[in-house]
C-alpha cells in the first residue's frame, strides 16, 4: 500500500516534470498531421533518402522564370558581362521602391546606406576593405554578373533574390553610385 | 599613538603602491619596438580600406598571404602591380605570371602615391602593433583584486563561521531547557493525532464531505483540463540544435537582416531554413569570432574556443576548406532541428504575411535577436491566430486591387479601418481547407 502510494506520487512528479521539459515537444494528438507522409521543404531524406532541398538540374527553368546566367565566373565573363548585359527592367519609381527596400535587406550590412563601404559590419571592424561605388567602375552587367557570382571575399546571392529583385537592386545601386561621384 | 602609527603605515603602503603603478605605467609606455607608429597606423587605414577585401597579412583570402611581400617582391616592382596591374603585365612576364593566381583580376589603384604605397607595404612588413604585456602587470592585476573585493575564501569562510555559530548556540540552548527540566516537545505525534481527529471529523460532517468532493472534482477537472490543453501546444520548445547558431549575434549585435537568412519568406509559404552556402556568404572570410565573445547554449557558457568550432562545423557542412580557401565538393547536410510546426490541417502563408502584411517577424516569433538559443515564442494555436486577426487593421492605402472591395467593407461595418476578421480572415475557409 505504501509502495502504492509512492508510485503515484512519482508518476505524477514525472508527468509535471516532462510537461515542462522544453527539449521534448509536447505529447501530440494524432501525430501523422504533425509529421506527414509528403516530404518536407527541408526533409533530410527525400526521393532516394537525398535532401529535398536541391540545386535542381542543369538547365532547368522555374516556372515564369527566366533561363539561366550561363556567363561564366572568370575575368573573360566579368568583362563580358560588363560590356554586353542589359536591364530589361523599366527605370521607374515602383522599380527604384522595390529595389531600395531589398538593398536594405541584401546589401545595407556591408556596403551601407549610401553605398560608400561603410556599413554596419565595416564599421564595426567585422569586414575590411568593402569598396565606396564610386571607386569603382562598375556597369549594370558587371553588377548584375558579380550578384550572381560573388567577387573577392563577397558571396553569391542570387539564391537569395529573384531575377527582378535583382535588377532592381541594381537601378537601386546605380541610383547610389550617381550620388556618390556628384 | 595606535592610530597615527596606522595611519603613518597606510601612507607608506600607499605610497609605495604608487610608485610601483607608475614604474609599470613608464614601462609600458616606454617600450620601444622599433617601429614607426605613425607610418604604420597609416599604413594600417589604407590597407583596411583598400586591400583587405581579398588579401590578409597570415592567411590567403582571395589573394595571397602579404606579410612580409617585400620580402618576396622588389619595391619598384610592387609599386607598378599596385599602380596598374593590367598594363604592367603586358611588360613584365613575372606579373603575368602572377596574374593567374586568382580567378578575378586585382583592381587598379592609380590615386595611391608612392609614398601611401610604402606606407602600406611598411604595415605589411612589421604588422600589427603588438601590446606585449610588461613584465609584473599581472603581479598588478593579483594586487587590485586584493585591494578591491574581499577574495571568495574570506566569504566561505565568514559563511561557514556563522553556520557554526548557529549550531553551538541551538546546542547551548537545549542544554539549558533540558537542565531547566523541561521534557523534548513532541511535535511529531500531536501533528498526527491532529491529523486523525480532524478526519474523524470530517467524516461525520455530511456538509464538508460534500464540500471536499465538490473540491476534489474542480481541481481533478481543472488539471486534466489544463493538461489536455497543452497538447500540441509546443510554446517554449527549444531543442538542442546541430550547431552552436546564435541568433542574438547574428540578427542582435550584428544588425544582419532576418531576411538576409530567411530569403524565401518574401515569396513563399515557408520562411525554409537558409541553405550553407548563405552561412558561406560572410563566413568565407570570417573563420573565426571575435575575442571574448560568449554565448549562452543550453545552460553552458560557450567561450571563443567552443564557437570556433562551430564555424567549423560549417565548413564541414558546405565542403570548403579554410586553410586552401576553396571548395572540395564534399557536403554534408545540417541537420537543423525545427521548432515551429504546424499540424497539416492549417494552412500559413508567410509571404502573405509578412510582404503583403507587412508584419514584422518579431510579432509571432518573439524577441529572436535576444535569443542565442531559439525557442518557440507563441503558442501557434488557434485561438492565437484568431486574436490578432481580430485586432489588426488592414492596410488600405496603395492597394488598388482591392481599393472597391475595402471601401465597401468599411461602408457596410461603419469604420474607417478593416479589421482581417472584417475581411473574412475568421472565415474556416480560409485556413481549414
Amino acid at each position: 500500500m505504501k509502495n502504492f502510494k509512492l508510485v503515484i506520487a512519482l508518476v505524477i512528479v514525472a508527468s509535471i516534470y516532462s510537461c515542462n521539459d522544453k527539449k521534448t515537444r509536447q505529447a501530440q494528438y494524432m501525430p501523422d498531421m504533425y509529421e506527414s507522409i509528403p516530404y518536407k521543404t527541408d526533409g533530410a531524406k527525400g526521393l532516394g533518402g537525398n535532401p529535398v532541398n536541391r540545386k535542381p538540374v542543369d538547365g532547368t527553368l522555374p516556372r515564369g522564370g527566366t533561363p539561366a546566367y550561363d556567363i561564366a565566373n572568370t575575368i573573360e565573363g566579368y568583362d563580358q558581362a560588363k560590356a554586353t548585359l542589359i536591364s530589361p527592367l523599366e527605370k521607374n519609381e515602383k522599380n527604384l521602391d522595390n529595389g531600395k527596400k531589398m538593398y536594405a535587406i541584401y546589401c545595407i550590412s556591408c556596403h551601407g546606406k549610401k553605398g560608400d563601404g561603410n556599413g554596419y559590419l565595416s564599421t564595426s571592424e567585422k569586414f575590411a576593405g568593402i569598396p565606396n561605388y564610386k571607386d569603382r567602375d562598375i556597369t549594370e552587367g558587371s553588377i548584375y554578373h558579380v550578384l550572381i557570382h560573388g567577387k573577392g571575399v563577397m558571396g553569391s546571392h542570387s539564391g537569395q533574390l529573384t531575377y527582378k529583385e535583382r535588377w532592381q537592386i541594381i537601378q537601386y545601386v546605380e541610383v547610389l553610385r550617381a550620388d556618390l561621384l556628384k | 599613538m595606535k592610530s597615527v602609527a596606522l595611519q603613518s603605515k597606510l601612507t607608506t603602503v600607499l605610497l609605495k603602491s604608487l610608485t610601483i603603478l607608475l614604474f609599470f605605467a613608464f614601462s609600458v609606455s616606454s617600450y620601444s619596438q622599433d617601429m614607426d607608429e605613425n607610418r604604420q597606423k597609416e599604413g594600417r587605414k589604407l590597407f583596411r580600406s583598400l586591400c583587405a577585401s581579398c588579401h590578409k597579412l597570415d592567411k590567403k583570402l582571395v589573394g595571397p598571404a602579404l606579410g612580409g611581400v617585400e620580402e618576396r617582391r622588389e619595391n619598384s616592382w610592387l609599386k607598378s602591380w599596385i599602380k596598374n596591374n593590367a598594363e604592367f603585365q603586358k611588360v613584365n612576364a613575372e606579373a603575368a605570371e602572377a596574374s593567374l593566381y586568382a580567378t578575378t583580376a586585382m583592381n587598379a589603384f592609380p590615386q595611391l602615391t608612392d609614398k601611401n604605397i610604402d606606407d602600406i607595404l611598411y604595415y605589411t612588413t612589421v604588422g600589427e602593433i603588438k601590446k606585449v604585456p610588461a613584465p609584473g602587470e599581472t603581479s598588478i592585476g593579483g594586487n587590485v583584486v586584493s585591494d578591491g573585493g574581499a577574495p571568495s575564501w574570506v566569504i566561505y569562510f565568514l559563511a561557514g563561521a556563522i553556520v557554526v555559530a548557529f549550531l553551538m548556540i541551538a546546542g547551548l540552548l537545549k542544554q539549558v531547557n533540558e537542565l531547566k527540566g523541561k521534557k523534548k516537545p513532541e511535535i511529531q505525534s500531536n501533528l498526527r493525532r491532529d491529523l486523525q481527529e480532524l478526519w474523524a471529523g470530517l467524516k461525520k460532517n455530511t456538509f464538508l464531505k460534500v464540500l471536499g468532493t465538490i473540491f476534489a472534482l474542480l481541481m481533478g477537472a481543472y488539471i486534466v483540463f489544463g493538461m489536455l490543453f497543452s497538447v500540441g501546444v509546443d510554446q517554449g520548445y527549444q531543442p538542442i540544435q546541430p550547431i552552436a547558431f546564435s541568433h542574438k549575434i547574428h540578427s542582435g549585435e550584428n544588425k544582419i537582416d532576418c531576411q538576409y537568412c530567411h530569403s524565401s519568406a518574401k515569396h513563399s509559404k515557408h520562411s525554409g531554413i537558409p541553405s550553407v552556402n548563405v552561412c558561406m556568404n560572410c563566413h568565407m572570410a570570417i573563420a573565426e569570432v571575435a575575442e571574448g565573445t560568449e554565448i549562452e547554449w543550453n545552460g553552458q557558457i560557450y567561450g571563443k574556443e567552443r564557437l570556433d568550432r562551430e564555424i567549423a562545423k560549417v565548413y564541414d557542412a558546405a565542403g570548403w576548406d579554410p586553410e586552401e580557401l576553396e571548395y572540395t565538393g564534399e557536403e554534408k547536410p545540417v541537420k537543423w532541428v525545427r521548432i515551429h510546426n504546424l499540424p497539416d490541417l492549417v494552412y500559413y502563408n508567410h509571404a502573405q504575411h509578412v510582404t503583403v502584411g507587412g508584419i514584422k517577424c518579431q510579432k509571432c516569433h518573439g524577441p529572436v535577436e535576444e535569443m542565442d538559443e531559439m525557442y518557440q515564442y507563441s503558442p501557434l494555436t488557434m485561438g492565437w491566430c484568431i486574436n490578432c486577426h481580430r485586432e489588426t487593421n488592414v492596410d488600405l492605402k496603395g492597394n488598388e486591387y482591392y481599393a472597391k472591395i475595402h471601401d465597401q467593407l468599411a461602408k457596410q461595418y461603419g469604420v474607417e479601418k478593416v479589421t482581417i476578421a472584417q475581411l473574412g480572415g475568421l472565415e474556416c475557409g480560409k485556413c481549414h481547407y
